[in-house]
């Protein structure tokens, strides 16, 4: 609503997140412009002020062309951009570019497939990450570690080996001509929407940055966001009112899900799951994992005691390392795929499934149903029978006669779950704010709740191990289980465990916040970050003050992790000195006399630091920071524009192509992202690409996406009755160029073919995916809404089927944005013609 | 003109003040006769919607023990009391008869569902964890470092559910050494 400009990036969001999107109308009614880049014209294109479609999976080469505009038209945010990022910070010597490598960054381990980040680091120091991979970073000079100051900056930017300086070599060939050559976007048109987000930014205006799966899922997903943050950082968006990087997720709780946290490897709070190789000793996994550091990741050890505390209780003790002990150990990546190959080849026996459905949501969807036909047994939970249930009898290869239901020797449970009327319990959304929902009614028949069904379960198993008395379940054991029950189904009280997770004192009244935790044992907080989610005994995640009776920030309606701050790392509101960089754009400020920083949100910063603060000697953690760093969960308090580490696949974004695509690389010899995980397994077949022989068997580029009626995997849409008349066909999108081309008919049937699967779909023909020109030929797109399955009202085939497993490997996503594949007028070969 | 023909809805809407016929022009003897759901609820809950990550709020109306109407809540400061066709359609989504009441079973190399109760399910699921995780428990790696886990288990989801539900679930994994926790935030 604040936004000068709105870039929405890799999300339809007008269609997606409709209800949202009356935010960027109410921007565009104050005066505000909407750009939209995205292979398709969409409902948020209509509305928007330019739309700019460009060649699915080339967003890098894009917003690298906007950081290089920035940079050489001098429009960054001086400012901002010396103070509050990297930018000054000099680098090791030792590090090579892209540039200078043909593709890699200095560090690659050909034989290992992966990056050493020791020539990433600043000079004389090494830095840890606040996010992404945490482990130690190699140790720099004399094994000095950042906390608050870096050994080395210039704040004229001038030297060579300052960030700024790199950043600018390493994006001197993302020109205009590259962008129109990579992307399919005329020169002309990018030039507008570089100089309207510069128009847009600096001390009186401000840009946002909206994205959804469309910047997440491919091969370099997380450096399409890390392109997005440097953007953001040199232009002094981040941290100010109607700036900032918005992530529209996709499920009403998949923030909550990862925050407190149902990801293997982390634990709630985005603490580090311990590793094998990690040392045993709870001090000596700390410190490598950034206890040391400075920013509030210095105060590690307090949260993961305190979350060792809500877990084990009196069982966690100072003796024990607070039982640090119990937890399970990692060896490598244990995600999803990683869960689904260990099916397929027989290692992994029995799978719960909680509300998902990965035989339609998740990349090459036969892969799945192979692994759930190969388990010992499987417990669905859910409120229909979707295709992750009925896959043993209902399924494309049960359909086409590849096996038999009787050959398939899985067991099956299939547990009816509470709907969210049927129960009490909170929603964090895309914004972090939890949200409370009432139980309504109880629920009818078996259906329960998953709390009752994780309570219930664990109950049963720990009766059943409590007289065996063997070591191994001990951790099972000693977990604190006791919550108070309530009415005729003996329903966990779900307060009793937000309480919890917000966490008590040692005497068990709630703690106000994350400040009071402590690495002594005295302290209990199942999540860090949402500690004072139930302070003052106050379920604040239940407060629903309407929207008219306070301010426009809302502070008083349900509670935003952490410490209910609206907007993260609003220190950047204020200049160095404290005050508002403009009064247009007021909104944190210090306010010497009452030696507190105001204003309408809580500040993302110690309240009472004043901005001309210096640590003194040997202070810790967030008190290691200047008065003047915003940033308070890096080690040094600033914004990254290089990242020294937290990544796998290089310090900087780089335009890498698709594991499949139509074009090669015009920047590098090195086609895709080095890093990127990849299976190679006659299961899972890779396209050829661009260059290599037979990528003509697959000319056209593939994309998939969502509709306002249906829900992801549609196992809460297509068993509806009006989503299903509104949207009741799988169908596939594609121009009148592509439909002329491969005589496909609008209205009649068409297969989409890869080496995975070969699926069916109703013809759309229309103008909104133009066939654009990349390197000097013609690409043409095909857009697949992903939602159908072989079961509910509204029944289809799954796009997911026809894509291969290879991922990001920073966060092991599905590449599922950009593919390659053939088109073909008709149904299946296995279906009657039409 | 007979009073019947000025008593239709388009006369009344071109005739009158309600030109674009969002008022009274709508509305007929027999649609006045009508009494909104939302007015014979016994009560009302506070919810929030299930779909996406926005978050509109929702209000629960229930009547003799059923959710009769979902409406959006004016009160939310994201959504103004705004939902979109899916968080418009969850009463269906609650309340349709597709939504299974009952556990169902298929044994090994069945043809049929089964019905079993909800007390056996559990037992049979708690027996079988019990079982995969004794034949696949992982003491220490080969270097004799602790590793207390099984990698015979895994779980899947927690997006659609709550924070309270994911953060017991994930405590419970930890406690058998289930480490393949995951959820929907890869795809």
């Amino acid at each position: 609503m604040n936004s000068d400009c709105i870039v929405v990036m890799g999300s339809n969001m007008a269609e997606c997140h409709p209800v949202a999107f009356q935010w960027v109308v109410e921007a565009q009614k104050r005066g505000g412009k909407l750009v939209h880049v995205d292979p398709r014209f969409t409902r948020t294109s209509a509305l928007a002020d330019l739309h700019i479609p460009l060649r699915a999976g080339s967003d890098i080469a894009f917003l690298g062309g906007l950081i290089r505009y920035v940079l050489e038209n001098q429009r960054y945010f001086r400012d901002y951009v010396v103070k509050y990022t990297n930018a000054a910070t000099i680098i090791d010597e030792r590090f090579l570019d892209t540039e200078d490598l043909d593709g890699f960054f200095s560090g690659w381990n050909q034989d290992q497939g992966m990056y050493e980040n020791r020539t990433w680091q600043y000079r004389g120091g090494s830095v840890w990450a606040a996010a992404g991979q945490r482990t130690a970073p190699a140790p720099q000079g004399d094994g000095v570690v950042v906390a608050g100051e870096v050994p080395f900056e210039d704040p004229s930017l001038e030297d060579p080996h300052c960030v700024f300086q790199l950043l600018r070599r390493h994006f001197s060939r993302y020109t205009e001509e590259m962008v129109e050559r990579t992307c399919g976007v005329p020169a002309a048109q990018f030039r507008r929407v570089a100089e309207l987000i510069c128009d847009s930014s600096g001390p009186e205006r401000s840009t946002c940055f909206v994205y959804a799966v469309g910047w997440t899922q491919h091969t370099v997903g997380v450096q399409y966001i890390r392109s997005a943050a440097i953007l953001q950082l040199l232009l002094g968006n981040m941290g100010r009112p109607g700036g900032g990087i918005l992530a529209l997720r996709g499920h009403a709780n998949i923030q909550g899900a990862t925050d407190i946290a149902t990801l293997f490897d982390v634990l709630p709070g985005y603490l580090p799951m311990p590793m094998a190789s990690d040392s045993t000793d709870l001090d000596g996994f700390c410190l490598p994992h950034g206890g040391a550091a400075g920013g509030y990741w210095g105060n590690l050890k307090a949260y993961l005691v305190s979350l060792l505390k809500a877990y084990w209780g009196d069982a966690a003790t100072p003796d024990n390392q607070f039982a640090f002990d119990h937890l399970p150990r990692l060896t490598g990546d244990h995600s999803t795929y990683q869960s689904t190959l260990g099916m397929v080849d027989g290692g992994v026996k029995g799978f719960f499934v909680l509300g998902e459905n990965p035989a339609v949501g998740s990349a090459h969807g036969t892969l799945h149903r192979r692994g759930l036909r190969n388990l010992d047994w499987l417990v669905v939970r859910d409120l229909y029978e979707i295709e992750t249930a009925s896959f043993w009898y209902d399924s494309p290869e049960v359909a086409a006669g590849e096996v038999r239901s009787e050959e398939i020797g899985t067991e099956v449970f299939l547990l009816p779950a509470a709907a969210h009327t049927e129960k009490d319990g909170s929603f964090t959304n895309t914004q972090r704010l939890l949200q409370w929902h009432e139980r309504a009614i109880d629920p009818a028949g078996d259906r329960r709740s998953d709390l009752w069904f994780a309570y219930w379960l664990g109950r049963r198993i720990r009766e059943k191990l409590a007289g065996r008395h063997r070591d191994r379940d001990r951790p099972l054991l000693d977990l604190t289980w006791e919550y108070p029950l309530e009415g005729e189904q003996q329903e966990p009280k779900a307060e009793a465990v937000l309480r919890e997770i917000s966490g008590v004192a040692a005497d068990g009244s709630p703690l106000p916040g994350l400040g009071a935790l402590r690495d002594d044992g005295s302290t209990s907080s199942g999540a860090w970050i949402y500690c004072g989610a139930f302070a003052g005994g106050q379920n604040q995640a239940a407060r629903r003050r309407p929207h008219w009776e306070q301010s426009w920030v809302a502070p008083e309606w349900g509670w935003a992790w952490p410490m209910n701050r609206r907007v993260l790392y609003n220190r950047a509101s204020a200049d160095p000195s404290g005050q508002p960089w403009s009064e247009r754009k007021r909104y944190l400020a210090w306010d010497p006399e009452q030696g507190r920083w105001t204003g309408p949100d809580v500040p993302d910063f110690p309240v009472d630091r004043a901005p001309t603060y210096k640590p003194p000697p040997g202070a810790s953690a967030e008190n290691s920071l200047p008065g003047d760093r915003p940033f308070v969960m890096q080690a040094d308090g600033r914004g990254w524009l290089f990242a020294p580490s937290g990544l796998l696949d290089g310090p900087l974004p780089t335009h890498y192509e698709p594991q499949e695509s139509v074009t090669r690389n015009p920047l590098y010899e090195q086609e895709a992202n080095p890093a990127r995980q990849r299976f190679l397994r006659p299961d899972n077949p890779y396209h050829p690409t661009a260059g290599e022989e037979g990528a003509d068997r697959f000319p056209f580029v593939m994309t998939t996406y969502r509709l306002t009626e249906h829900h992801t995997a549609g196992g809460m849409s297509r068993f509806l009755t009006r989503l299903s008349q509104l949207q009741p066909e799988m169908f596939c999108e594609v121009s009148p160029e592509l439909a002329e081309l491969r005589q496909l008919r609008p209205g009649g049937w068409a297969t989409i073919v890869t080496e995975r699967a070969s699926i069916e779909a109703r013809v759309l023909v229309t103008a909104r995916v133009t066939p654009l020109r990349a390197q000097g030929r013609q690409v043409h797109q095909v857009g697949l809404p992903y939602h159908w399955g072989s079961r509910g009202l509204a029944r289809g085939d799954s796009a997911n089927d026809l894509f291969p497993l290879v991922l990001d490997p920073n966060v092991h996503i599905q590449e599922v944005k950009a593919g390659t594949c053939d088109i073909r007028p008709g149904r299946r070969a296995d279906q009657a013609p039409s | 003109m007979p009073f019947e023909a000025r008593r239709w809805p388009v006369w009344r809407q071109v005739t009158g003040k309600d030109l674009l016929g969002l008022g009274r022009t709508a509305t007929s003897a027999l649609t006045e006769g009508r009494t909104a759901r939302t007015t014979t609820a016994d009560r009302v809950a506070t919810s929030i919607c299930p779909y996406c990550a926005v978050g509109c709020g929702q209000l629960v109306y229930v009547h003799e023990g059923e959710v009769t109407q979902i409406e959006g809540d004016p009160a939310s400061p994201l959504s103004r009391g705004r939902l979109c066709p899916k968080g418009a359609a969850s009463r269906e989504l609650v309340n349709s008869p597709l939504r299974e009441l009952k556990v169902k079973y298929r044994r090994p190399h069945g043809s049929s569902w089964e019905e079993i109760s909800l007390e056996s399910a559990m037992d049979m699921i708690a027996d079988r964890v019990i079982a995969t995780r004794d034949a696949t428990f992982e003491e220490v790696d080969e270097q004799g470092r602790p590793l207390r886990r099984t990698m015979g288990i895994a779980s899947l989801g927690g997006a659609t559910v709550d924070n309270e539900e994911n953060y017991l679930w994930r405590k419970l994994m930890v406690g058998l050494g289930v480490v393949q926790v995951e959820n929907q935030a890869r795809i």
